[in-house]
């Protein structure tokens, strides 16, 4: 609530400079707070001393940074903190026991446990004495204290704390690549890697790389995860959006990109890549080859670096799909360094894996010239190096153990039964949202999200016009006062102008779902019964 | 047609950015060690990479918060003390889910009251978790900080000279103005107000906006620890000229010196009382990557905010939770740094041993790197009184400028890279931090092992003199 006080307050008090907001659809709008972006020119008069506006106030700091959103820790995640305090000095206050938080993808958060493998190395390279002790093979299996020797070797000096080369340890960097050319079957090169603390900075350093002014812009999926939208705004470009097919199970057509980026260079912005996320956030659709083949020709075409992020790349959950990755689509294209640029982002917060607080991932860049690498070097040298442990843990993600290892057949039974679990999940929580009155939901193929569209009534419209707000906001609010249950309404990912939509996410533990699914229809019938025409 | 990614297309800011601390040396030294070179890395303020060990407590703890399947096996007695185990499981108690699960943007609760609790105990007033937010580094938060600030090129930030090169990198990237205020070498790097006050009436005769003003105590490459004097003066200068104070104090715990101990800002400005304490807008920024715990790799730090406007911490806490959150083990270091073990804790002694070990070799190491260099022939370095650096000026007679000028490289630049091809010492050259026209420094760290020291100033000396045997034409040479 405080936030968007802030930031409306703050657009009455900023002075517009200049106004070319991009694209004329209404929906980007959802998007960008509804103040209009600011040219860069000086707006205050240089003898600024003399004046009482303090050095840093909403007044006088960066402007893009209050045009940023991001709707997944943002206003109803706020209500649900304070609800969450209120249960718990005063238990019994509300219809339900718990805050329920299916607004973020954050697994470990809901009782997913982490992969022991995994988990063992990483305990190991933390504390490489624990190699020294005789009970340690008592408690650890042997591959992975064979798994930490090898990790710590490509270390220089075995030193876990120190500042690592500015992509990421090479040794693990060539694990990485090795995981790549395994998965793809093309080969893949150490030196295209930086590894990053998550994925996301490395798509803030993309876009800070891209983006010159708002004349450049970057194609977006409507919907999309709002990482994209707030880092473009951060960076003061333009998201061009492209919008997503929610009748074709969120189809990505190529004529409405097209589209799309006429009317955008029509307008005179630059359009200087397309975003795409396979598996899709919000949407969860997995891209068919054909589709993927198309993208990359056209990309190609319109001298365009694809951004691909891949990070749920491990989260697939129908049997007629397949994950490709667009590095491995294009080489098979015949398509080498010369033709493409492509970055590539992965996760280990995501997958199987789910270790969001880790804060590790990659990115991996093909096609572009040493002068710019130079340059993307130079500003991951700045940061110095991403932490270590999820460095490791990236190299784990894309080496897991094989079949002959100690680990194989627990690590295979953790795997899948995360995996099935999920995919039940998914199911289960899609034939709710498509038993309530009112609400079509497409499948999750893929990823970690449901995003049921809601048809609401009229009445509910105007309720949510009269206590200005969106309609899926007044939907998510009232389902959290009711239920305890954290969504985010559709409006902070993008949506057709006219449509609502919530992202619910499929986490929350087996054992819960039924109580979830029995809380959503109870709360549905009711707000169905009061705003019914 | 451009292609996306083609050179010449790319962000104008990203290409004005340097960064001496990895960049043409340190990649020469790269390429050299892959030859088979021998290297000494004292480019960056990384300990362990130079054989510094970690502290044993932490690293036990978080291993065991790694993998909290440990804290249930009957044995784990036998392999961890018991107030490892207990701290793992107050630690894991204050995640939500472990160390997998993203926490609050602004860093876990339970942490940052630590935080808060250890400032208050440092400083004597109250601090308030709510306004210190967990970063991976420090840097990162420093990034933040400036990021909100600077609007456009008119927005200037007033920057010691020299520095360390995060801050003009980032006033880069963000399209700022770096306002340089000069430290007075002579003065041991002192502060002289009127320098600062120059500066700033300079720019904002350019047209600037002086938005903000860094101080990093210990200095960074220069080491010097600011009096409490200095500091008071600092903050009414900021008061009066109604600039945020960005104090970057990653470097406390590293003081070599016993007449300036080190005195937080922020206890200088409550101290102060108001309208000071009140009124100046201050940042102070933290790291688990230096002091005696060096653990870099873990990307630990965190700000604390004083007197900044709630709406302005919502803004930045908006921009902190796009990133989601801070990465959980480098918390949890943090967590330990500022609530190490205490008297009567089992781990305690051997804490306090290991500590001491570091922080007494390190002021050693200080003196040796010191005196060493000053004993090299047209070589003049103040003491390095905190932080992990040595900078000594090194006095290129004017043969050797020419020389460096026909090589196409900057003086300091051509010097570095010889002794780094002579003797695989690996530093960064003044240029990379800034410094007066024609003075010339190095920076090297004072984090070789202690007992390697003695051979690496004897090869520096050797390179050093003969040096300026082949370069000294006796007519004279560049001075301060």
């Amino acid at each position: 609530m405080l936030r968007r006080f802030a930031a409306d307050k703050a657009k009455h008090l900023l002075r517009p400079l200049c106004s070319s907001l991009l694209p004329a659809s209404a929906a980007a709008a959802d998007l960008v707070s509804s103040s209009s972006p600011f040219c860069t020119s000086s707006s205050a008069p240089a003898a600024m001393s003399s004046t009482k506006t303090p050095p840093v106030s909403v007044e006088n700091i960066n402007p893009k940074i209050i045009k940023c959103e991001y709707a997944v820790r943002g206003e109803i995640v706020i209500l649900a903190q304070r609800l969450q305090q209120e249960l718990q000095s005063n238990p019994g206050s509300r219809p339900f026991d718990e805050i329920l938080y299916c607004n973020i993808g954050n697994p470990q958060s809901l009782g997913q446990l982490p992969i022991t493998f995994f988990r063992e190395v990483l305990a190991l390279c933390d504390h490489p004495a624990l190699l020294d002790k005789d009970q340690t093979h008592g408690l650890f299996s042997s591959d992975a204290i064979d798994r930490a020797w090898k990790i710590l070797d490509v270390m220089p000096g075995r030193a876990t704390g120190a500042y690592s080369h500015s992509q990421g340890i090479k040794g693990l960097r060539d694990l990485i690549a090795a995981g790549i050319a395994a998965r793809d079957g093309f080969p893949a090169n150490a030196d295209d890697i930086f590894l990053t603390d998550g994925a996301s900075p490395a798509v803030h350093m993309m876009m800070q790389l891209l983006l010159r002014s708002e004349k450049d812009g970057i194609l977006c999926p409507i919907p999309q995860y709002p990482l994209y939208s707030a880092s473009i705004a951060l960076h003061g470009g333009t998201l061009v959006p492209y919008y997503l097919n929610e009748a074709t199970g969120w189809g990505l057509e190529l004529s409405e990109v097209k589209k799309q980026l006429e009317d955008a260079r029509s307008k005179g912005v630059t359009v200087r890549a397309l975003v795409v996320i396979n598996p899709g956030n919000p949407t969860g659709q997995v891209l068919a080859e054909d589709n993927q083949r198309e993208i990359v020709d056209f990309c190609k075409e319109e001298g365009l670096v694809i951004l691909a992020d891949e990070v749920y790349q491990e989260n697939i959950y129908v049997d007629n799909k397949k994950f490709h990755s667009f590095k491995k689509i294009a080489r098979s294209m015949g398509y080498g360094e010369e033709d493409i640029a492509l970055v590539s982002f992965q996760s280990v917060s995501k997958g199987y894996y789910g270790e969001c607080g880790k804060r590790g991932g990659y990115m991996e860049l093909t096609g572009f010239t040493a002068e710019v690498r130079e340059q993307i070097y130079k500003i991951a040298s700045v940061n110095l190096c991403s932490n270590i442990s999820g460095q490791i843990l990236a190299s784990l993600v894309m080496n897991p153990p094989q079949e002959g290892d100690e680990s194989f057949e627990s690590y295979v039974d953790e795997k899948d039964g995360i995996l099935l679990s999920l995919a039940r999940r998914a199911k289960t929580l899609e034939e709710a949202f498509n038993s309530l009155e009112g609400v079509t939901c497409n499948r999750a193929e893929g990823a970690m999200y449901l995003f049921p569209r809601l048809h609401l009534p009229h009445k509910a419209i105007e309720a949510a016009k009269a206590a200005k707000t969106a309609p899926d906001a007044l939907y998510a609010r009232r389902l959290l006062d009711a239920t305890g249950i954290v969504v985010v309404p559709g409006s902070g990912f993008g949506q057709v102008p006219g449509t609502w939509h919530i992202r619910c996410t499929i986490l929350p533990q087996e054992d819960k779902i039924p109580a979830i699914v029995s809380r959503l229809k109870e709360f549905h019938e009711a707000f169905m019964a009061e705003f019914r025409d | 047609m451009s292609r996306g990614l083609d050179y010449e297309v790319i962000n104008e800011n990203v290409k004005r950015v340097a960064y001496a601390v990895r960049g043409e040396l340190y990649l020469r030294a790269s390429e050299l060690q892959k030859e088979g070179k021998k290297i000494i890395f004292t480019n960056v303020g990384n300990p362990h990479a130079l054989g510094q060990k970690p502290l044993t407590f932490p690293r036990q703890v978080v291993a065991l918060c790694q993998a909290p399947f440990l804290l249930d096996d009957p044995h784990v007695g036998m392999m961890f003390p018991s107030d490892a185990i207990e701290r793992a499981r107050h630690y894991l108690s204050l995640t939500s889910g472990g160390l997998g699960a993203y926490s609050d943007s602004r860093g876990l609760p339970g942490i940052r009251k630590e935080v808060a609790e250890f400032i208050e105990r440092r400083d004597g007033y109250p601090s308030d978790p709510e306004l210190i937010y967990l970063t991976d580094g420090a840097s990162k938060g420093v990034m933040q900080m400036l990021n909100t600030i600077i609007r456009n090129d008119k927005d200037g930030i007033l920057v010691p000279v020299p520095q360390y090169p995060l801050y003009s990198a980032a006033i880069s990237l963000f399209g700022g103005s770096l306002v340089p205020y000069h430290l007075e070498e002579t003065a041991n790097w002192g502060l002289d107000i009127n320098n600062l006050r120059q500066s700033l009436n300079e720019a904002r005769m350019n047209g600037i906006t002086v938005r903000a003003m860094v101080i990093i105590n210990p200095g960074n490459p220069t080491g010097q620890c600011l009096s409490e004097a200095n500091i008071r003066e600092i903050l009414k200068f900021c008061y009066q000229q109604k600039l945020v104070l960005l104090a970057d104090e990653v470097y406390q715990q590293n003081i070599y010196q016993d007449e300036r101990p080190f005195i937080s800002s922020r206890k200088i400005l409550l101290g102060m009382g108001p309208p000071f304490s009140k009124e100046v807008q201050l940042v102070s920024f933290h790291t688990v990557s230096k002091g005696y715990w060096g653990e870099c790799g873990q990307r630990g730090g965190y700000f604390e905010m004083t007197n900044i406007p709630l709406k302005t911490v919502d803004e930045i806490y908006k921009v902190a939770s796009i990133s989601l959150s801070p990465n959980v083990p480098g918390q949890i270091f943090l967590g330990l740094m500022v609530n190490p073990p205490k008297p009567g804790d089992i781990s305690y002694s051997k804490f306090v041993t290991e500590s001491k070990a570091i922080l007494d070799s390190l002021r050693k190491r200080a003196h040796i790197m010191t005196n060493g260099f000053n004993s090299c022939r047209n070589v003049v370095c103040n003491f390095t009184e905190g932080a992990m650096y040595s900078f000594p000026q090194i006095k290129l007679p004017p043969k050797a400028i020419e020389a460096a000028k026909k090589a196409g490289k900057v003086p300091d630049v051509f010097y570095c890279l010889k002794l780094l091809e002579a003797t695989g010492i690996s530093t960064v050259p003044g240029s990379g931090f800034g410094q007066k026209e024609g003075v010339f420094h190095l920076r090297t760290t004072i984090l070789p092992a202690e007992e390697d020291m003695p051979a690496i100033m004897d090869s520096f000396k050797k390179f050093n003199d003969e040096f300026m045997e082949q370069y000294d034409d006796k007519k004279g040479y560049s001075r301060m």
